[in-house]
């Protein structure tokens, strides 16, 4: 009874404490803003905007509601992290392999792009990026075509964009190709258990995304055409690229900076996790005669994720915080919008910032989820 | 048992110590605000994060501009000394919390007057010492001249978070040109990347461009059109609820506008007491007991005019003799075809 109640007795104390500090802050701001004549509500998040956004993925101007407004700016943070978190994974990956090379150029030159890049405060490298970048590309009418159709300006990256007809034939022949993979991954898997006799389930996989869409270009009259930029003069020395999509010089410094910085975590939790896998087991793997392809995909990459998925969840993570230092170099992101122009424009700013913190709760956890349950899937399961 | 008395007796210590520290600052007194600045010493003054001619800091750290002139004569007013002010820089979007959360007691720092930030966001603006007007600014090899030569397509930069960020949504709309707004955070970034070519136009209160353009790496190479789209009424800002403390610093300010419009001077001010003038002599404090209505003495005018000069010598201090905008346009005294005009003090 003793020993029940010396457990139970701190947890009580402890739920006290957080209630009486909640219900202490939330009952002084009460009263100050009581005091200040300061409303508080969320019904600002239907009002009318009335300011602009440079770059949006949905439909979005002034006539449309505060609440939008919160969309725009979250899918523009939920942009910039997935494609960072892609970038720095990919790159993260290669440089972590690359310092386990017994090349001494390529293992040397990973260690210093992860030693320099790591220890550089993040804002600088984006500052960095953004203003240094900025000043060194050219002007609209300056800028030289690279491979024809891209343009590099200071304005922004300018590609051409696809004009489709029938795309929806195209993707149906895309989807159809994934599913035949996956039919043919599955039956491959039954013959070597069966009779012992592996198929080259890769080179029919290649053959079969590459030649199911082509397939539709011929027989199913699908097109494809590009647009591409052209220059226009707004002003005698003013110009601007039309047509095509034009990416802003912010969404690409700010991708740019915060892979680059990412991977580096990234590269030192993969090198961990390979050096993290006994020498033995790819003595022993080799010794029942696998391939030395055959002992990284089924000896030691399933070991190694085991330590490398935990340590890369917290790089994920730090990725999607991070996006939010956006605001310093005017990528529209969730803090710039929302907690910057929305909140200056209502005042709202418990309101505000307390949905802000929410939303970036609810991505973060969100991540932890998915990357909990990736673990756990890879993870030994004991029999 | 003991184990847990020991850990409770801190907890509720704790807990004591919270409730202390606010006790003292929910108990209503008639100017809380006053008081606590006698209290401290010094005018706690939210100011620009760096303005030429409205509020800017040298390399030493010290305050200059005719917003921060606001600070320093409440500062002479209340405390007998216009150096006693702590300045803070802040942002466009820090600035009205700094304020409605009691970090500083007066927000002069060139914001503009508007209905909803009077009515909505707990703030009380106390007048204007600067009638400003949103304009644009883009560079002499363009070849543009007015904004009537914009094109579909142009990109601007801005500040977020301001009045300019609206009008120039409105602008654009009625005049149905598409346009790119690149938003900052900090007024430095916005100057740097319209300085590198980012946007074809820089877009503020056309104080702030003229000001803006001598940071420039070339001032020359830019121009600032002369249209000018909005209504900018820019003054000082304190909280609601504290309604001498409003008082002691509208009355500031219009003591430096109503002294220039008698002609007392830094340097004449104590001469001024034996004027003919009864006007005059109010001002200076020979007659009548005007502060005693804020709880202040009779010469706080006086130290205003005597530390901080009049309006018109502040305006010359920093506006004109500066070059950012010599011509006083506006914000020239009634009596002389401009719109200053204050009430009376008397």
């Amino acid at each position: 009874m003793e020993l029940k109640l010396q457990k139970i007795i701190p947890q009580l104390i402890t739920v006290l404490v957080v209630v009486l500090v909640f219900g202490f802050f939330t009952y002084n701001a009460q009263i100050n803003m009581e005091n200040r004549g300061i409303d508080f509500g969320y019904g600002f998040l239907s009002q009318e905007s009335s300011f602009d956004v440079q770059f949006s993925l949905i439909e979005y101007d002034g006539s449309h509601s505060y609440f939008r407004a919160y969309l725009v700016g979250l899918l523009n943070t939920i942009l910039v992290s997935v494609i960072g978190i892609i970038i720095a994974t990919i790159l993260g990956v290669i440089v972590g392999v690359a310092r386990l090379s017994p090349n001494y150029l390529i293992n040397q030159f990973a260690a210093f792009y992860v030693e320099f890049f790591r220890n550089i405060p993040l804002l600088l490298q984006i500052f960095f990026w953004y203003f240094a970048a900025l000043r060194a590309l050219p002007l609209p009418q300056d800028a030289d075509a690279i491979l024809g159709v891209f343009f590099l300006t200071i304005k922004g990256l300018y590609v051409p964009a696809f004009v489709w007809e029938n795309l929806n034939v195209f993707l149906y022949s895309i989807i159809a190709a994934i599913i035949a993979i996956v039919v043919i991954r599955i039956h491959a898997r039954k013959v070597q258990e069966t009779q012992g006799k592996q198929l080259p389930v890769f080179w029919i996989s290649v053959g079969l995304i590459f030649i199911l869409p082509l397939l539709s270009f011929l027989v199913g009259g699908v097109s494809l055409s590009f647009e591409i930029p052209k220059l226009k003069q707004l002003a005698t020395t003013s110009f601007k690229y039309e047509g095509g999509i034009s990416l802003p010089p912010e969404l690409i410094a700010l991708t740019l900076s915060l892979a680059l910085y990412t991977a580096t975590f990234i590269a030192e939790c993969v090198r961990a996790g390979i050096q993290g896998v006994g020498k033995g087991q790819k003595e022993a793997a080799a010794s029942i005669g696998l391939n030395p392809n055959q002992v990284l995909k089924l000896v030691v990459m399933p070991q190694a994720l085991r330590i490398i998925i935990p340590p890369t969840t917290n790089q994920y993570l730090n990725l999607t915080k991070n996006s939010s230092l956006a605001a310093a170099i005017a990528y529209p992101d969730l803090v710039l919008v929302f907690a910057g122009t929305a909140l200056m424009q209502t005042g709202k700013a418990i309101e505000i910032v307390s949905i802000t913190m929410l939303t970036y709760l609810s991505l973060s956890i969100s991540i932890s989820i998915l990357m909990n349950w990736y673990n756990k899937k890879i993870a030994i399961k004991e029999k | 048992m003991f184990k847990y008395l020991k850990q409770l007796t801190s907890l509720v210590a704790m807990v004591a110590v919270l409730f202390t520290f606010t006790t003292e600052t929910m108990a209503a007194k008639k100017s809380k605000t006053l008081k606590n600045t006698q209290k401290k010493g010094f005018v706690r003054c939210g100011v620009s994060q760096g303005l030429p001619g409205f509020s800017n800091a040298d390399a030493a750290g010290n305050w200059t501009g005719i917003d921060v002139d606001v600070c320093r004569a409440v500062a002479a007013a209340v405390l007998g000394d216009a150096n006693k002010v702590k300045f803070t820089p802040l942002s466009a979007k820090e600035r009205f919390t700094a304020l409605t959360s009691g970090e500083i007691d007066i927000l002069s720092r060139n914001t503009t007057w508007t209905l909803s930030r009077d009515a909505d966001i707990g703030l009380t603006f106390v007048g204007v010492n600067f009638y400003d007007g949103q304009g644009f600014m883009v560079r002499k090899s363009s070849g543009i001249t007015s904004t009537s030569q914009f094109k579909d397509g142009i990109s601007a930069c801005t500040n977020i978070g301001t009045t300019t960020e609206l009008n120039m949504r409105d602008f654009f709309n009625s005049k149905g040109i598409s346009y790119e707004p690149v938003a900052f955070e900090k007024a430095d970034e916005v100057v740097a990347a319209y300085d590198a070519g980012r946007c074809d136009t820089y877009t503020t209160d056309k104080s702030g461009l003229a000001a803006q353009r001598t940071k420039m790496s070339n001032p020359d190479e830019h121009i600032v059109l002369p249209e000018t789209v909005s209504k900018e009424p820019l003054g000082p800002v304190v909280r609601q609820g504290d309604s001498v403390w409003e008082d002691i610093v509208r009355w500031s300010l219009n003591a430096m506008i109503e002294a220039e419009e008698y002609g007392i001077t830094s340097a004449n001010a104590d001469s001024m007491k034996t004027s003919d003038n009864p006007a005059v002599k109010r001002l200076v404090g020979a007659e009548g007991e005007l502060g005693a209505a804020f709880g202040l003495d009779n010469e706080w005018s006086l130290r205003i005019i005597k530390q901080v000069g009049n309006y018109g010598e502040s305006y010359k201090r920093n506006i004109a003799d500066t070059g950012i905008l010599p011509d006083r346009g506006p914000n020239e005294l009634w009596t002389k075809g401009g719109i200053l005009y204050v009430p009376p003090a008397r």
